[in-house]
């Protein structure tokens, strides 16, 4: 992508998308840096097919194809000087055979992904039947996953966002699509996974990477493991990096759903947020995500903002409702750390964003779109018309995941070489030495932690309860066979009172927040999760329990 | 018990009266208001002025000892004491009304914000009557009953007092107390009946009380107000007709009393002086009877109020002298002076000094130990009464076990370690003095007394250890309207006193003399008190409930309800707060990149969660204790 060619946007949208936030030191460390212009790839020792350097600034390769040259032999050649890294915990096994699916796959990726991305649009109306409620699931769950994509760069840094990403000054595409498409391919093949469920393009501003870009991933996603016509493959999309003819590259490509960070209606709150884009762009794209994925397109809208009042918000978040499609998520801002906002308000520059008016607004909110039709299926999350989002909806299942790109997190079996533990995955966040270690590796997997069985059921916990169907029995049971919901949670004094209170609710369906309950979930938990560990520690010692 | 033996260990304190007439002022009248601002605009006495501003030296001799009175006034708090002393001032031209405001700038923050004296001042008035000039020395004495010592030291300078007493109000246990050390100092007293402005002032019904507790003829009063300076020429011209000039030679060698002492950073040791016997001038070697020690005399003056330097000071007058004395140690209240080798017999009544009241005293931090340490180092320097020990908690960690003179003294030198020295402490609940006779010999030598005294609770010896443990006790004065006299003796039982005495002072209050042991009343009795009648105890107690409930708001954390502070006084609520309950609380994104992060975050929330204290079921950060205390201590 030239510089000139692309339309250049403003920051990256603060999206639904997993996002590659927390990290070992070293990580977090080389997250920040201010730097970062997609660097070349020095050539390696390679696999079969010599890898081209993708030299210049690349106005070039408009043809996917020439892209993705060498991406797939990178592993075989690099496994045998796997270093030790200090931020890991466990050693890393590399993978020390070729993935055997990749090598012929990737030939002609861009007609494939065309082919598959037809297959999609037929299967399209097929899956937004049907209801997505509890999303079934019925081939085991080790063999299915969810993907994330990380595109680290953002044309310009928002003021509240502290995510993995980089404002380069140039981005070599090509080499950094190869990349993704390795690491896709490696994990796929570490996690035998044999079917992915969903896409999630994230960032960063996925929108600025090319469609090729999002092609080939695709693509060879559906190589590695088996990407149904019918998968949901989202993308964020920031309003000005995505006019309309961007956006239909985009479905071409593969892309079935949008996420739209709109954030506001106001412009002077897009300002303060950083935002390049005004709220006429913003509607503007949406009409356009619309016309092009009726049903599914999703917006995102922030609240709590630094002086931000109950009333006016109200009235964005109709005027929204006039426009928007069948998805909102309503995000209340977090002051984080090393953001411009956070050292405005620090210096006192800005106000404070008050807690309470926040509160309110979220009330208010969640009681406006539940009129308006939508079933609130997650803390900031609504759909109409069963259009929830399938990826989305896996994180908080604690189904499997794969995360590719720099600072992705994944969390996923790797049966594929012979593991059985469930293990947290960060890659390495900084994208230059992401790309190093993908060219060398096959991955840049910076950290494994294997998590244990209760950590397991606690990360189910804190998950699952974030859902308005919260933890059901057959939920919980497919993670702990020997302690039901009610072992834990029923004799509980404490639980008892939370229950009286009325913010949560234990009966036949299984343990969930009310109303009520779901806005100061992180306080139930406060109370639950102790209850659960102490519950793991004192659970008759049952034969099969492996550790 | 130790109550009589150990009459050494109470004092002067013994007639000391803490809880006062509390009840009658709500049943009465409304508060005074207008007066309770006096203590704001009183203040003439300080040390004002800096020695630059010194005037040329002046000459005491011309005042013979005919010509001299020295006197005080004592009051019980809020009686006018001070603004009587400013009108006083203001009479002889010594301060001008217009210095008012610069000088109550200059006071103590501590001493401002609380409306009481705390260290003596001392002024010399000059005073033309019938055609003579007389020097008044006036001697302001600290007026709480924790400083009863030091009031008593300083009458011993005077041969008569102003004893002021609101004419609204009536007397009141200080008044009582004050007056009986000025008539076992066989002093003059010459009632003033102040306030007589009031609405609501009575001045014959005060003077039928005076008539009635202290014997004193009801047309002795005098009826001034000293607000608007109504008749307190009247009490100048008493001043000289009724007390006499005191009994001293000039020819006699120096015997001289301290009955105060500052400390100054740049000259040393002010100390304030009554001459009983000869002269002092700057170059005189003097000795301290009570140290022995020598020092030079480099300044000689009178406090005007501030320092004016003389040539000579001379028997029967009053003045300060520095003579390079590096710590107030070394010029303790109640010593005597004399010239080197000219030793003289001390002036009776000298006594070092005793903390009554201890407590532990630590840095909120423990990495502002040092800063601490320096800083009461140097108040301490000003304050030779406050006696400081090492200790260390496990809880707490290194901190002092501080001893007071009394409840008011803790919390004045907390205040002041606050205010002037920015340090923030922990001050744990006071304790007073235990006293154990060991029951055998090998005790007594590894202890190297039979009598050990036990100042920290920690320290506490067995019983099998001991014959027997003595308590200080002390002897408190209580006027009450006859309504409550019930309630207070009950109380005072349940505080293990012994009913000394009981008349009736008017028709309808009674004063209660009873003997407690010090530990009963230490802590809270006066709040007990107070609250045993309502209406008093409501407007001080609501702003301290107030203050309590805010404190604790802001310590503790929100919860899933609201819960509510209130503050009582007995069953009455007095002051509440609430504590919101969370409306939200919940991470609002959290997708697959945001898991490990917030699972770290609960599990550390969680583990602080199971720190807390649970009280009921509301969760409360152990700091939330330490700060509620904190708030007791400096209400």
């Amino acid at each position: 992508m030239g510089r000139g060619t692309r339309p250049r946007t403003g920051g990256q949208k603060a999206g639904e998308a997993a996002q590659p936030t927390t990290l070992s030191r070293k990580g977090r460390t080389g997250g920040r840096g201010k730097r970062v212009r997609a660097q070349q790839v020095a050539p390696q020792r390679r696999g079969p097919g010599p890898s081209q350097p993708v030299r210049g600034r690349g106005a070039r390769s408009r043809s996917p194809s020439s892209s993705c040259r060498g991406g797939p032999g990178g592993p075989a050649g690099a496994a045998l000087r796997t270093p030790v890294r200090p931020g890991a915990c466990l050693p890393i096994s590399r993978r020390t055979r070729p993935l055997p699916a990749v090598a012929g796959a990737m030939a002609l990726p861009g007609a494939r992904a065309r082919g598959w991305a037809a297959a999609t649009k037929m299967a399209q109306r097929r899956r937004h039947a049907e209801d997505a409620k509890g999303f079934p699931s019925p081939a085991p769950p080790s063999s299915r996953a969810a993907l994330y994509v990380h595109w680290p760069y953002c044309e310009k840094r928002c003021s509240y966002c502290n995510f993995n990403k980089y404002v380069p000054r140039g981005v070599e595409e090509a080499a950094m699509r190869s990349c993704l498409v390795t690491e896709a391919q490696t994990l796929l093949g570490l996690s035998g996974v044999q079917r992915v469920d969903s896409v999630f393009f994230g960032g960063g501003t996925p929108s600025l990477a090319s469609p090729n870009t999002v092609a080939a991933v695709l693509e060879a996603v559906d190589q590695a493991a088996h990407l149904p016509a019918d998968s949901e493959v989202t993308l964020e999309a920031n309003p000005t990096s995505a006019p309309g003819s961007r956006l239909a590259a985009f479905g071409a490509a593969g892309i079935n759903r949008l996420s739209i960070g709109l954030q506001s209606l106001d412009d002077k709150e897009l300002q303060l947020l950083g935002r390049t884009h005004s709220a006429s762009d913003a509607l503007q794209t949406l009409a356009e995500a619309r016309r092009l994925f009726p049903g599914r397109v999703s917006v995102d809208l922030m609240l709590g903002l630094p002086a931000q009042k109950s009333g006016p918000w109200l009235r964005q978040l109709r005027e929204l409702l006039g426009y928007c499609d069948d998805h909102i998520s309503l995000y209340q801002l977090t002051l984080e750390r090393g953001t411009a906002l956070f050292t405005q308000v620090q210096r006192g520059t800005l106000p404070a964003p008050d807690p309470e008016v926040a509160a309110e607004m979220y009330q208010e909110g969640r009681a406006v779109l539940r009129e308006a039709g939508f079933r609130q299926y997650e803390v900031s999350n609504f759909a109409r018309n069963g259009a929830l989002s399938t990826h989305n909806w896996t994180y908080w299942q604690c189904g499997q995941y794969l995360g590719v790109g720099p600072g992705a997190h994944g969390r996923f079996v790797p049966q594929g070489a012979g593991g059985h533990t469930r293990e947290a995955r960060i890659q390495t966040l900084e994208p230059d030495n992401w790309m190093k270690e993908v060219t060398l590796f096959g991955h840049g997997t910076r950290k494994r932690v294997p998590l244990g069985e209760l950590e397991l059921l606690e990360e189910v916990l804190a998950m699952g309860l974030r859902t308005d169907v919260g933890i059901t029995h057959q939920h919980w049971q497919r993670f702990a066979s020997q302690l039901s919901l009610w072992d834990v949670f029923g004799s509980s004094q404490e639980v008892k009172a939370l229950l009286v209170q009325g913010l949560l609710l234990l009966d036949h369906r299984g343990l969930r927040c009310s109303w009520e309950g779901l806005a100061v979930l992180d306080s139930l938990l406060l109370t639950l999760l102790p209850r659960l560990q102490e519950a793991w520690l004192q659970r008759a010692p049952s034969p099969g329990q492996g550790g | 018990m130790w109550t009589l033996v150990g009459r050494g260990w109470s004092h002067g304190r013994a007639l000391a009266v803490w809880a006062a007439g509390t009840a009658q002022r709500g049943r009465l009248e409304p508060l005074p208001t207008p007066t309770r601002g006096a203590p704001a605009e009183f203040r003439a006495w300080d040390r004002l002025y800096t020695s630059a501003e010194r005037k040329e030296k002046i000459d005491m001799s011309r005042f013979s000892v005919e010509n001299i009175r020295n006197f005080s006034i004592i009051a019980h708090v809020d009686h006018g004491k001070s603004t009587l002393a400013d009108r006083l001032l203001e009479l002889t031209g010594t301060i001008d009304k217009t210095k008012n405001n610069k000088q109550v700038l200059d006071k103590l923050q501590v001493e401002r914000e609380r409306g009481i004296t705390v260290k003596a001042q001392t002024a010399s008035l000059f005073y033309n009557w019938e055609g003579k000039q007389y020097l008044l020395n006036l001697i302001d004495t600290p007026g709480h009953v924790d400083f009863s010592y030091e009031v008593s030291r300083s009458l011993s300078a005077c041969q008569g007092v102003l004893l002021v007493v609101d004419a609204n109000e009536g007397i009141q246990a200080q008044t009582v107390a004050n007056f009986f050390l000025a008539f076992e100092a066989q002093l003059s007293v010459i009632p003033v009946i102040n306030k007589i402005d009031l609405k609501n002032a009575d001045p014959e019904r005060v003077e039928k009380q005076i008539e009635k507790v202290f014997d004193i003829p009801s047309d002795e009063c005098i009826k001034i107000s000293a607000k608007l300076g109504t008749n307190v020429e009247r009490v100048l011209q008493a001043v000289i007709e009724r007390i006499p000039p005191p009994k001293v030679h000039c020819k006699n060698p120096l015997r001289a009393l301290v009955f105060d002492s500052t400390f100054d950073q740049y000259r040393g040791v002010i100390a304030n002086v009554a001459l009983f016997d000869g002269v002092v001038s700057k170059g005189d070697k003097i000795v301290s009877a009570h140290t022995k020690k020598i020092h030079e005399v480099n300044e000689v003056g009178v406090l005007n109020p501030n320092e004016q330097p003389a040539h000579k000071l001379y028997a029967g007058q009053v003045g300060y002298l520095i003579a390079g004395m590096k710590d107030v140690t070394e010029a303790q209240i109640g010593d005597t002076l004399y010239l080197h080798k000219q030793q003289v017999e001390p002036l009776p009544g000298f006594k070092s000094a005793k903390p009554m009241v201890f407590a532990g005293m630590y840095p909120i931090d423990q990495s502002e130990y040092n800063n601490l340490k320096s800083a009461i180092e140097k108040l301490t320097i000003n304050d030779s009464s406050v006696t400081v020990h090492r200790d260390s908690s496990l809880a707490l960690g290194a901190g002092w076990r501080l001893g007071f003179l009394g409840l008011l003294h803790m919390e004045v030198f907390n205040q002041r370690l606050e205010q002037e020295y920015n340090a923030s402490v922990i001050l744990t609940t006071p304790t007073v003095p235990y006293k154990a006779v060991l029951s055998s010999a090998k005790l007594i030598k590894e202890y190297r007394e039979k009598e050990i005294t036990i100042i920290n609770p920690a320290q506490f010896p067995e019983k099998s250890k001991v014959t027997e443990y003595l308590e200080p006790v002390v002897l408190g004065t209580i006027i009450t309207p006859d309504e409550y006299t019930g309630k207070v003796m009950m109380l005072c039982q349940a505080r293990r006193a012994v009913q000394k005495n009981m008349i009736f002072i008017d028709q309808n209050r009674v004063m209660l003399k009873y003997l407690f042991p010090l530990n009963e009343i230490v802590v809270d009795f006066y709040d007990s008190l107070k609250s045993l009648s309502s209406g008093y105890a409501r407007d001080k107690a609501h702003s301290v409930g107030k203050a309590i409930c805010e404190r604790l708001k802001d310590s503790l954390p929100r919860q899933l309800f609201e819960i509510a502070i209130q503050a009582a006084v007995g069953s009455k609520i007095i002051a509440r707060e609430t504590v919101k309950a969370y409306r939200k609380n919940v991470l609002a994104k959290c997708y697959g990149g945001d898991i490990t992060r917030k699972m770290k975050l609960l599990k550390r929330q969680a583990e602080g969660k199971k720190k807390l204290r649970k009280v009921g079921n509301i969760e409360v950060p152990r700091d939330a204790f330490i700060k509620v205390l904190k708030t007791q201590s400096d209400k």
